[in-house]
């Protein structure tokens, strides 16, 4: 932190201000409330408008934005202007350092407990597990967005091919989920070159676009292929996974009668929450891996500088490819993962609405960072939840704390990228130099 | 021209729609000599630059780069990256080109990405974590610090490159390019922006990179650094040859002068006689 003394806090501006500011901020109100507010239409008995003013809720709002802009001038010029990070005390900063240094490991320590925890609290473990899902899709993308710089719209796409990849070859086939795991991955990073080829040499907008249209096409072949897919209908029956082998059911020939147990349904639930869970630690073990590699660091570099990289003899075209390969696979056992828990899909679980929640997760995590996407998906699927009880405001309040969070931390949660290689110590790179990419 | 050539551009043409950026140019460098390219501004020399390493298709003619090897790679058909991963021809940018984000062992380790992809396996054997990958990596770690030393910047190794100053940044891009192991180094403008120390520890470097045996075509409009390190000089002006020589032979032709003062060129032998 070099930043010049032109930090320190100006000194408060005077109530004539403030109060100036708070009433252009409330004639703002007035404008855009009038109408929406303070007048109110409706079509009458016989078709005619009637309409009635509602001066007191307009007054009631006018006033609370005159006396919100105020609260928040008066916060302002305490706290102090941003960027004013060296105004944080030693302790809380060291204090701060040790929690980011152990929060990975009490996180995983704690994810591994959870079935042990929340044992009889069956909405916590499908919670979890969800959440878990979208911890690897965020992982997942990761790789294409967040190293490689290449914005996905249509990541779902990936997810969709591996959860009918597991579907129809199990249900056609009655082949086993740890055979059709792996078959998964493939096909869908089989799907992630092909969508690379023609995206190669668009970016940015561009690139986004297309990837987009490529999610569409994937649902829309899925709707329409009838005598493949079922079309609308989905796929049901979907085999329950097995414990390499042995089904958990309450057959003889279960685990728990083996076991010697009395049977549960809590057991598969359990049985797939370490199941997701070792398969997002793949994810995860295998891009922490990759960064270190010198593919890893081609990706980077892409995101970096395109062009540097072909200067440098990098193949940007294969470096590309494997990302989009890479991201695609893991979305693809994702996908498997989600066709056995759930034991039906169909079309609609793969909607663009996915794609976005999953890109939002990489955003809001910090671009490139495995512990901020993580965290991320815990705050978007659990934060969700968490909102319940508010039923119809629970998409604005989310929508609002979203944008706080970008406020607060416009570059994500772990606004920090870690060196992939060090001589005499590895120090954290400040988001502000990291490029976001072009495409 | 005598010697031993790594590079020789024959009738090089490059035509943007109806502009003529670079017109039958021809020239040649020397292996392990540092050759020159100069000329006003727009002269078209950066377009000659983007040519060779590929990042332009050129028009018409040829570009042959002999290696040590007696293999001889026609430039002009191959793409750019190939131009660096084959043809070991490195380039440095104008405006400088590094990746600010990554630390500055970090971007002389992307440098050497094509031979550690080759030591990781592509990527398999890598992922295993085999001890063989492990030995190059250390090896890349080793050229890059030796690196890091000759251009005065190995207690900023793990520093990211954004927050470099200037002139680090310009040395630590020359860097990355000699972590390609180039058998011809490019250097677009390395001195502009850097002042006479800074000048001058460029000179010195470049030379060093020479007499290590990597031949260098250079772009520069500082002539202090010119006319003191480099073997032979091509002049251009308008994407043509005007001159070529020793330093010494084009400081004092008036054609060069003339395209540097703007005037024509009986004026310039006017004032070059005044003068003397």
């Amino acid at each position: 932190m070099t930043a010049p003394s032109t930090n320190t806090a100006k000194p408060a501006t005077g109530i004539l201000a403030l109060l100036k500011t708070a009433f252009v901020n409330a004639l703002i109100a007035l404008v855009l409330f009038s109408l929406m507010v303070g007048v109110r239409t409706e079509a009458g008995s016989d078709g005619q408008l009637t309409y009635w003013t509602r001066f007191g809720e307009l007054a009631s709002l006018v006033a609370a934005v005159f006396g919100g802009s105020i609260v928040i001038d008066l916060l302002r010029q305490w706290i102090g202007p941003t960027g004013t990070e060296k105004l944080i005390p030693p302790a809380v900063q060291s204090g701060m350092s040790f929690v980011g240094r152990y929060l990975a490991p009490a996180l995983l320590i704690f994810t591994l407990l959870v079935p042990v925890i929340f044992y009889d609290q069956r909405y916590i473990l499908d919670l979890a597990i969800l959440v878990l899902t979208y911890v690897m899709l965020g992982w997942g993308l990761n790789v294409v967005v967040g190293l490689a710089g290449l914005l996905d719209l249509g990541y779902v796409a990936f997810y969709a091919v591996g959860a009918y990849s597991y579907a129809l070859l199990a249900t056609n086939f009655g082949w086993s989920f740890w055979v059709c795991l792996p078959l998964a991955g493939i096909l869908a990073a089989f799907w992630g070159v092909l969508l690379g080829f023609p995206v190669l040499r668009l970016r940015g907008d561009y690139l986004a676009i297309v990837t987009l249209a490529f999610g569409e096409i994937i649902r829309l072949v899925i709707i329409n292929w009838q005598e493949l897919t079922g079309g609308p209908n989905g796929v049901s029956g979907i085999p329950r996974p097995s414990f390499f082998g042995i089904p958990l059911d309450n057959s003889d020939d279960g685990l728990a009668a083996k076991l010697g147990i009395e049977y549960s349904t809590t057991h598969r639930i359990i049985f797939l929450f370490y199941l997701i869970l070792a398969l997002a630690l793949l994810t995860n073990w295998v891009t922490i891996r990759l960064r270190r590699l010198p593919i890893g660091r081609a990706w980077e570099a892409l995101r970096e500088d395109e062009v540097a990289c072909r200067a440098l003899g990098i193949n940007t075209t294969t470096t590309k490819l494997t990302a989009f390969a890479t991201g695609a696979m893991f979305g693809g056992f994702a996908g498997a993962f989600f066709a056995t828990r759930q034991g039906f899909i169909s079309p609609e679980s793969f909607t663009f609405q996915e794609s976005a929640l999953v890109l939002a997760i990489v955003v809001l995590g910090g671009m490139g960072s495995q512990l901020g996407v993580a965290l991320a998906a815990l705050a978007m699927i659990g934060g969700f939840e968490l909102f319940r009880s508010l039923e119809t405001y629970r998409m604005l309040v989310f929508g609002m704390a979203m944008v706080l969070i970008m406020i607060w931390r416009p570059r994500g949660l772990i606004g920090h990228r870690a060196p992939t290689v060090y001589l005499t110590q590895a120090q954290a790179i400040s988001s502000d130099l990291v490029k976001e990419g072009h495409g | 021209m005598s010697g031993d050539t790594i590079l020789s551009v024959d009738r090089l043409t490059m035509r943007f729609g109806g502009i003529v950026a670079v017109q039958d140019l021809s020239f040649a460098a020397e292996r392990k000599k540092i050759t020159a390219l100069i000329g006003p501004n727009g002269a078209g020399k950066t377009t000659v630059f983007n040519c060779i390493t590929g990042f332009y298709k050129p028009s018409g003619g040829t570009i042959r780069l002999s290696h040590d090897d007696g293999r001889t790679i026609a430039l002009e058909r191959l793409n750019d990256f190939r131009i660096a991963k084959q043809a070991k021809v490195a380039r440095t940018f104008q405006n400088i080109r590094l990746f600010p984000g990554m630390t500055a062992l970090e971007n002389l380790m992307v440098a050497q990405h094509n031979a550690l992809m080759r030591a990781s396996g592509f990527t398999l054997l890598g992922l295993l974590g085999v001890p063989t990958y492990r030995d190059a990596e250390k090896r890349a770690i080793d050229l890059a610090t030796d690196w890091l030393k000759r251009v005065n910047l190995l207690d900023r190794a793990d520093d990211a490159a954004g927050n470099f100053a200037y002139g680090d940044q310009r040395r630590l891009e020359i860097a990355r390019a000699m972590c390609t192991e180039p058998a011809l180094l490019c250097l677009d403008e390395p001195a502009a922006g850097l002042n006479a120390r800074e000048s001058a520890a460029l000179s010195e470097l470049l030379l060093s990179i020479r007499n290590d045996g990597t031949s260098i075509l250079l772009i520069e409009h500082d002539m202090s650094v010119v006319m003191e390190i480099s073997d032979h000089i091509v002049v251009m002006d308008h994407g043509v040859k005007i001159a070529q020589g020793s330093p010494r032979e084009v400081r004092d032709d008036p054609k060069v002068i003339a395209a540097y003062l703007g005037t024509d060129e009986e004026e310039a032998v006017a004032v070059m006689e005044s003068g003397s």
